[in-house]
């Protein structure tokens, strides 16, 4: 049993239907198998431990996703934006590693010292070898090594077995669940549990694949008009491009039925603003982490018609909810004494279920003894199991004994109209242990001064929420899927700087 | 040919012996079951040559590529058709059934 289960039924159900890239000159699901078998027999015959690809999302990745798994080895997509040192430490975390890399990557994935092929040439030679069948992967074996973003620490190395990846589909996705036509737009990298997630529950689905590698608003609106898009993914920060670039323009994207957002904290005013740029449109938030093989929650269309539409306090909330779970999974809301919560209250988000894997390469398992994973998500849960995200249990404020989590001060200052983006981090202090400093983008022309945004908060939270100094930036650091790198930001701001 | 009760667990494959039909078991379902296609009982998708068998004529009416079945007794069983063919799915005498599905939007 291994993910190649999933090609093979798409290949069978839709052999001509095109899979990846325009439907005019497009790989067709058949072509897509043929593809991944053969690439199989070359990996097979290169007797490497490991796959690891450095490049953009294409059509490649799901190709080399599944020749990996016919060839029984992981696939470890790398950040293309990592400087040649990085690269090669990860690299050197993997067992014995073929590299393949876009041509464009080639010179620099070869300065590591490992093996490189060229994406191109691997593909050719695929093309011209004939497809050898070898044994189907274990279930228990990795299919997927993906490195965290490290946003607080080093990056950890993600071990995702294919009997992780295929309940996560067989839980989530209705077989050929599609039309001819339909077609999502991926634009989301590869070493994204997304960009992963796609590959596996599009080919499931029967659907369509068209990819923008470099995430640029307009370009994205215009795919999505030429190629009749009828779904995409998108971080927070696109979307926010997106709507800036409409400038309140209705989006004029009449085939796209649903669009998926999540990876990050989506800012309320950003989604108001995209619900009204896109009026046909379903919206789907989608909550998971990496260790969990992608999504584990959902806040569907539906709850976002009903939240905009309710007068109800409680149903209206929930557009800043990530939903419901997803079939499978079990959640739990710990105290810090591992006492379990009721709903209503907030504390740490475990999960349980055949999808999560909570491994790492090198340091195992994190889960306990019954199968719980500690997502590090503050989180709690509503009457009707809507879940309710507030931050990194990592990322907790500690001030003066009092618990902050960053997100609800950001949220705060968000609402301010001079405010475009806000971060919100604790530097150390002698006096309080932590001091709460806010650091702010205003929007162009805005004039607010610290005084006025931190009146603002304290209008709407307690005042010991109140950030003890607010900061202005051009910009602010994130990670090329939108999450703010708030350990840059502590670094910049210790020793203090007055605000 | 065996009839005995295949111990199902998560992700074990079966094939037919009377058709093409191939399944995954998704869930096992809380008790033992004697999984047929074709009225016959199904055997592990690498066991070795079939004896010849003959199908129960009123179960061939077909299995559904990509389709969940569940049991009328059970509704924790859950049988993905990874192959479908013309037998249909069964335990012993019972008839497994098409198992609705409730789609969730797509989220990656």
């Amino acid at each position: 049993m291994s993910i190649s289960m999933l090609l093979s039924m798409a290949a069978s159900a839709f052999a001509d239907r095109v899979a990846l890239g325009r439907r005019a000159d497009g790989i067709t699901f058949s072509g897509l198998e043929r593809d991944a078998n053969a690439g199989a027999t070359l990996l097979r015959e290169d007797a490497a431990g490991s796959v690891a690809f450095i490049g953009q999302n294409s059509p490649l990745l799901p190709t080399l996703l599944f020749a990996s798994a016919a060839a029984g080895l992981p696939l470890a997509p790398l950040n293309y934006r990592l400087p040649r040192d990085v690269l090669r430490g990860l690299l050197d975390r993997l067992d014995a590693p073929v590299v393949v890399a876009d041509s464009r990557y080639a010179e620099i994935a070869r300065s590591t010292g490992h093996r490189v092929i060229a994406a191109e040439e691997w593909l050719s030679a695929a093309r011209r070898t004939e497809p050898v069948p070898g044994p189907e992967a274990d279930p228990g074996s990795a299919a997927v090594l993906l490195f965290t973003s490290g946003t607080t620490a080093d990056p950890k190395c993600v071990v995702l077995r294919h009997s992780h990846l295929l309940s996560y589909v067989l839980g989530t996705v209705e077989f050929a669940s599609t039309q001819e036509r339909d077609c999502a737009l991926v634009s989301v990298p590869p070493y994204h549990v997304a960009g992963i997630g796609s590959a596996l529950t599009n080919v499931y689905a029967g659907r369509r694949m068209v990819y923008l590698p470099d995430f640029d608003p307009a370009r994205w609106l215009e795919l999505v008009r030429s190629e009749g898009v009828t779904g995409a993914m998108v971080v927070p920060t696109m979307l926010a491009r997106v709507v800036e670039h409409l400038g309140g323009a209705d989006a004029d994207c009449p085939a796209l039925a649903s669009l998926a957002y999540g990876g990050a904290r989506m800012p309320l005013p950003v989604l108001e603003q995209a619900l009204r740029a896109f009026p046909e449109t379903g919206f789907a938030n989608a909550y998971g982490l990496t260790e969990t093989s992608s999504t584990i929650a959902v806040l569907g269309p539906e709850d976002h018609r009903k939240a905009i539409e309710s007068d109800d306090p409680v149903v209206r909330d929930r557009l800043g909810s990530a939903g419901q779970v997803v079939p499978g999974i079990e959640t739990q809301i710990r105290a810090d004494d591992g006492s379990v919560l009721v709903p209503g209250v907030t504390g740490e988000l475990w999960v349980r279920g055949e999808q999560v894997s909570g491994e790492y390469r090198g340091a195992g398992s994190v889960l306990d003894a019954d199968g719980w994973f500690p997502t590090r998500d503050l989180a709690r849960l509503d009457e009707d199991g809507y879940l309710f995200l507030s931050g990194r249990n990592d990322d907790t404020v500690i001030r003066g004994g009092e618990n902050i989590a960053p997100a609800e001060v950001e949220d705060a200052l968000l609402t301010h109209p001079a405010v475009a983006e806000a971060a919100v981090v604790g530097v150390p202090d002698d006096e309080w242990g932590q001091r709460l400093v806010a650091v702010v983008v205003r929007r162009e022309d805005a004039k607010a001064d610290a005084a006025e945004l931190r009146a603002h908060v304290r209008g709407l939270l307690r005042g010991s929420r109140t950030p003890d100094e607010v900061v202005f930036r051009d910009e602010l650091p994130y990670t090329p899927t939108g999450k703010i790198i708030r350990r840059h930001l502590v670094a910049w701001l210790s020793p203090p700087v007055e605000g | 040919m065996s009839t005995e009760a295949v111990g199902l667990r998560a992700g074990l494959r079966l094939k037919s012996q009377v058709c093409a039909t191939e399944v995954i078991v998704v869930r096992p379902g809380t008790r033992p079951l004697s999984l047929c296609c074709g009225g016959v009982p199904m055997l592990g998708r690498d066991a070795s040559g079939a004896a010849e068998t003959t199908p129960v004529a009123e179960r061939m009416r077909g299995s559904l590529l990509g389709k969940r079945y569940t049991h009328p007794g059970d509704d924790a069983v859950e049988v993905l058709v990874t192959v479908g063919g013309a037998g249909s799915l069964s335990d012993g005498e019972t008839d497994l059934v098409l198992k609705e599905a409730k789609p969730l939007p797509a989220s990656d």
